[in-house]
């Protein structure tokens, strides 16, 4: 059984309990991706911190991980149209917005996510 | 691809089996297919779309909050028998208030639930390519 910072995640990195998540487990998650989300002066800090904080907005209010397409339209809606691009995700998360994102943010794997 | 219609029929209450969440797993994984998907509640079906759902004493997930996510899906074609509803004394304002916002006219939000009597729910079954009973 694999776990980051003593919470237990599944084959590809999730949380396998949704409750464990603290933001030290997603800067864990991270720097397995070479990705920094502990330096508020690396590159794209406060960008990728938004885009996990609306994540988790989302699941609280929805209880579930939104597809891609979902995540682009609240993306575009809540943070700015410029932003809400697949492009723009995907310069944030390059291993996709969606299985990434979600994973940094402790949310389940978006249902559909193949 | 070519767009098939997909109609999922919800017929039993949310909790006591796993129907109701697989119906909403299955329904959410077809959008994402690009189809023309609409949903009916028939029968005890109805219950999983009443406003105010409190699932703290069986210590299920509150997945009633999902379907306010359906029209963010594009699926905004949820049919209520009228018959079910009377039959367990509900009415319209019983429901949660689900919208979606309309690509076609400024983005307004308009309601997705319409309550149709059985006979015209028959109809629109009759217009589906696939209808799958949950």
């Amino acid at each position: 059984m694999a776990d980051i910072l003593g919470a237990e995640v599944d084959e590809e990195g999730f949380l396998v309990n949704l409750k464990d998540w603290t933001k030290e487990i997603a800067v864990e998650m991270a720097k397995g991706d070479d990705i920094d989300l502990a330096d508020e002066n690396a590159d794209l800090f406060h960008e990728r911190w938004d885009v996990l904080n609306l994540l988790r907005d989302y699941f609280e209010e929805y209880q579930i991980a939104p597809a891609v397409r979902v995540l682009t339209k609240a993306v575009g809606k809540k943070l700015g149209k410029d932003k809400g691009s697949s492009k723009y995700l995907y310069t944030l998360f390059p291993y996709g917005p969606g299985k990434q994102g979600c994973k940094f943010a402790g949310l389940p794997k978006p249902t559909g996510c193949i | 691809m070519a767009i098939k219609k997909f109609m999922y029929l919800n017929r039993k209450a949310s909790y006591g089996t796993a129907y109701a969440i697989e119906s909403l797993e299955v329904v959410l994984i077809a959008a994402a297919f690009d189809q023309d998907v609409s949903l009916a509640f028939i029968d005890d079906g109805v219950y999983q779309i009443v406003e105010g759902q409190n699932t703290d004493g069986i210590g299920m997930k509150n997945f009633s909050k999902t379907f306010h996510a359906l029209g963010d899906y594009d699926i905004n074609k949820l049919y209520v028998s009228a018959e079910s509803l009377e039959e367990r004394g509900l009415t319209a304002d019983d429901l949660m208030p689900l919208v979606y916002e309309d690509e076609d006219d400024d983005w307004e939000e308009k309601p997705s639930v319409k309550i149709v009597s059985n006979a015209e729910l028959t109809k629109i079954m009759s217009e589906q390519d696939v209808c799958l009973s949950f």
